[in-house]
């Protein structure tokens, strides 16, 4: 059997990170197992941009995020294995994996778990009803939309206003479908305000709020499903359904820990979120196996899974090595803007944060924290324009996520996306930041690729 | 194109199916037509998964008769058709008095009937066997067992078709007429021809009994609704509530699955349309206070998914309980074997239901035993229940042992491609679901299924327009997003 100091189980941005933070802290071996076929875990998918405000600095796209996490992560020499399924860990640390060239086993000084987390999906809501096809959770559309080119629906009604449930309803819009509604059960939508304002608002879709679905209906293929208002008590008022001819619907309820291999290993859970419990240290109930990112806590951004990870990873070195473990960095999710957009207000989109700026008749600016507020809200009034992120396909079938080079008019982001659509990206491989297509339609703007082929 | 055999079984349940099986050991030539893409679409496939032992029937009746034989034979069978089967016995808890009485009238009754080891179990025992149970006593069925009845159905299916019955899905009988020699059945654009016609057609066996002319009949939906909780040791084995008189069905039960899962349920309710297979919000909240009642301390979170299925019953409502199996050849229409109202112990009784039919078709026809009848099958070898030098041998044999497709239930590419490639030829994501139990763990297929999709685009070259939940209309895609 194989030794690692550290071995880590998932290789999305907690694993990633972890993975530096383990080198960085000494350890001498340190293995990440990835199921699929290349790491950065459900980043490769997020083709839109807005990671990497805190890490970075700069707003980047999910493959763009993933491919400097696993760039940092080759750098300290940290070994990589993908196509690897992890499907048993002890509480003594031995490692069993599975991959097509065999059953794999190590012994590991340190574990971190960074297994991520899965969707709640329609079963685990209990909405009553039939079930047809035409019924996804956001993440799985994501998936399918994103990296897989399969259309998911025509005409869709979101429920829940989690954040990969606003992000999809703009890449539907993108993609020519119609989305009908989102429908939210709380009076405040549950992801990002930055989200509601570029992903809702730009494109006029109806969010809403206090309502939620109570019934679905479709012999085959998804055709109705019912909307009703929720009184205080969250019980549907009788009298207010509204029923929603539709093809789609989209589940954005929440995400929920996946944490199989940590119940494997004895370590103790939340019995409420799922997530594996910690110390300050990030070291699970099980010695030596620490755990960081979503597999614990569900986070906003994958900007802190990372800086959660490097903490994970150093603390897994220092406990192969017999140093004092580190405090794992401040929860700072909650700092992050949530709500609606106010009338009258400028949401700034340029960090997560979402200062809600406003602007005198005079062009002073009030409400933002730092000038990129400023001139965020002073750019939105007179023009506002948005980075346009979508897909091409490559000749062999591949998509190839993109975005455009500097942002474009806010009225132009369907016209390029429908324009995009048939263009095919050129042949042979691809590495991110290449030029695509150079100013296609006269704007100086070229289309940049974020993700390698 | 008219096709022509020796008998037509309409309906791919597990009766047609068990039926299939049975006649598939005489030298007759045989076809099997169901309406939907795969086998056990209907009730089959929608029930507790439970081989009963046979003490909730009427002795003497059909229902009683060949459920008890059916339960005898069962583990022989799934041993045969590599069908995943265990004796788990159940329970029938008593909440008081009246409960402790109707306990003791099945007890005799089961004997009756031929049910073994049947016992009263006091307070104290139920409490020593099962701390977590709620009631006063119960009554323990030892022959009691659960197992696929997916599979099942497939297993069945698959050994008639080893075995010379040639299955036509996709489609549904539209008109049958009598002919000097038999019937000629039309079913869309193609038409069969044969000398005898097995109706198993389940909750449209009275419709199929009618275009053949007879109107006698009639099928009364009654929708029983099932939670699913993910996987859980916490009962070994099925728990029911005393029966109460007058329902149409055996109470809300917890059941243990063959799986690993626990389910909750049935509700009876009669319905109008017997495809509504829908779930309701005033049955979701009885179920589940009903199933806090058996099992206190049940936990929501634990809930993964919800079904329905629907019981043919010949008993009309206000009636309640169960009317006996109709199983016979029609006098005023020779030729037609009617299977009306076969409904739970339907399943347990399959097989044996299959000799009956045999048995009423070899009075009028020439049936002899084949010499080269096979009864085995084989299904898709699951890898997660191998041992490690196993697992390692079959990834070195086939590299697609090594890679999981659905993350659940660990179920691997190599067993994918067998269900996709399985011998009935269903191709619906649903055909998968059943033979390899993909998707069917607690993401509800949100990992797995975008995995089955680009298997089926790019290695089988399926149009994504193609790919079906469950066959014809139920189309997961739309198509490209980028063509």
């Amino acid at each position: 059997m194989k030794h690692y100091d550290v071995v880590i189980i998932g290789g999305g941005p907690g694993g990633l990170a972890a993975a530096k933070g383990a080198k960085e802290n000494g350890a001498k071996s340190v293995l990440v197992l990835e199921r699929d076929t290349k790491v950065g875990g459900i980043l490769n998918q997020c083709i839109h941009d807005g990671f990497g405000l805190i890490r970075y600095g700069s707003m980047l796209t999910g493959p763009e995020y993933a491919l400097r996490a696993e760039k940092e992560a080759a750098e300290v020499g940290a070994e990589v294995l993908t196509g690897a399924m992890v499907t048993g860990l002890t509480a003594d640390r031995v490692v069993t994996a599975m991959t097509r060239q065999g059953l794999l086993q190590a012994k590991a000084g340190a574990v971190v778990l960074a297994t991520g987390c899965r969707e709640r999906t329609r079963g685990a809501i209990a909405i009553p009803g039939t079930r047809p096809a035409g019924i996804y959770t956001a993440g799985a559309a994501q998936n399918l939309m994103n990296t897989k080119n399969l259309m998911v629906g025509k005409r869709v009604v979101i429920l829940g206003s989690g954040d990969i449930g606003l992000i999809m309803a703009r890449r539907l819009t993108l993609e020519g479908a119609t989305v009908l509604a989102v429908i939210e059960a709380r009076n405040q939508p549950s992801g990002l305000e930055r989200n509601v304002n570029q992903c809702l608002y730009d494109f006029s879709i109806p969010l809403h709020l206090g309502h939620t679905i109570t019934d679905i209906q479709g012999r085959k293929r998804l055709e109705v499903v019912t909307m009703s208002r929720l009184d205080e008590n969250n019980r549907p008022i009788p009298g207010t359904e509204t029923v929603i001819p539709c093809d789609t619907l989209l589940l954005s309820v929440g995400l929920i820990p996946e944490n199989e291999i940590a119940v494997q290993a004895g370590a103790e859970l939340d019995p409420v979120t799922n997530g594996t419990v910690t110390d300050e240290h990030l070291q699970t109930s099980v010695p030596g196996i620490f755990a960081c990112g979503n597999s614990r806590k569900v986070l906003d951004l994958a900007d802190f899974v990372s800086l959660q990870g490097i903490t994970a990873g150093r603390n897994a070195a220092a406990f192969v090595r017999g140093l004092a473990l580190e405090k794992m960095p401040e929860e700072t999710s909650n700092a992050m803007a949530k709500g609606l957009p106010q009338p009258g207000a400028i949401t700034c989109i340029r960090c997560p944060k979402g200062c809600r700026v406003t602007v005198s008749p005079d062009g002073t600016t009030k409400g933002n924290a730092c000038p990129k507020g400023e001139e965020y809200a002073l750019q939105e009034q007179k023009a506002p324009s948005r980075v346009l992120t979508t897909t091409l396909l490559a000749p062999n079938g591949t998509l190839i996520p993109v975005k455009t080079s500097r942002p474009i008019p806010k009225d132009q982001v369907t016209v390029w996306a429908k324009k995009l659509k048939p263009i095919p990206a050129p042949a042979g491989p691809i590495r991110p930041g290449q030029i695509l297509l150079r100013d296609p339609f006269g704007m100086k703007v070229d289309i940049l690729a974020t993700g390698k082929h | 194109m008219t096709h022509t055999f020796d008998i037509l079984i309409i309906g791919g349940g597990a009766v047609g199916c068990a039926v299939a099986r049975e006649l598939s050991r005489y030298d007759v030539s045989i076809a099997l037509l169901e309406k939907e893409a795969d086998v056990a679409a209907g009730a089959s496939g929608r029930n507790s998964a439970v081989v009963h032992a046979g003490f909730n029937n009427k002795p003497g009746s059909l229902m009683a008769k060949l459920c008890v034989e059916g339960n005898h034979g069962f583990e022989a069978a799934c041993r045969e058709l590599d069908v995943p089967y265990r004796k788990t016995g159940k329970l029938l808890v008593a909440f008081d008095q009246a409960d402790l009485d109707t306990l003791a009238r099945l007890k005799a009754q089961g004997e009756e009937n031929g049910c073994q080891g049947l016992r009263l179990l006091s307070r104290e025992e139920l409490r020593a066997r099962l701390p977590q149970v709620g009631g006063i006593g119960a009554f323990e069925s030892p022959e009691t067992a659960v197992f696929d009845p997916f599979q099942y159905t497939v297993a069945l299916a698959e050994n008639a078709q080893k075995n010379g019955v040639q299955f036509f899905l996709n489609t549904k009988v539209t008109a049958i007429e009598r002919t000097a020699k038999g019937f000629r059945v039309t079913a869309g654009d193609q038409v069969f021809t044969a000398r005898r016609v097995v109706n198993c057609a389940g909750l449209h066996s009275a419709e199929v009994a009618a275009l053949a002319g007879l109107n006698r009949y009639h099928i009364y939906p009654c929708r029983g609704e099932y939670f699913i909780l993910d996987k859980t040791d916490v009962l070994p084995m099925p728990i029911y509530p005393a029966p109460k008189a007058g329902i149409g069905g055996l109470g809300v039960h917890l059941t243990p699955t063959i799986h690993g899962n626990l389910i909750i349920g049935p509700s009876a309710e009669y319905i109008e349309d017997p495809a509504d297979t829908a779930s309701t919000q005033v049955v979701m909240d009885k179920l589940w206070a009903e199933a806090q009642q058996l099992l206190p301390g049940l936990n929501g979170r634990q809930i993964i998914g919800s079904y329905a299925g629907i019981r043919p019953k010949q008993a009309p409502p206000g009636e309640g309980g169960f009317r006996d199996f109709v199983i016979r050849e029609e006098v005023s229409c020779p030729g037609l074997v009617n299977l009306i109202g076969i409904e739970s112990p339907g399943l347990t009784a399959s097989l044996p239901i299959g000799r009956m039919v045999a048995g009423i078709l070899s009075l009028s026809m020439d049936m002899t035993e084949k010499k080269d009848f096979d009864p085995t099958r084989k299904g898709i070898l699951r890898f997660r229940d191998q041992s490690p030098e196993e697992q390692a041998r079959l990834i070195a044999e086939d590299p697609d042992y090594g890679e999981v497709v659905c993350r659940c239930q660990t179920v691997t590419k190599a067993e994918i491609r067998q269900a996709i490639e399985n011998p009935l030829g269903a191709r619906t994501i649903s055909a998968i679901k059943y033979r390899a139990w993909a998707t069917t763990g607690r993401c509800s297929g949100g990992y797995c299924l975008p995995k089955i999709a680009e298997i089926l685009t790019e290695e089988y070259g399926m149009a994504p327009e193609a790919i079906s939940h469950r066959g014809d209309g139920s189309h997961l895609f739309t198509g490209r997003v980028k063509a």
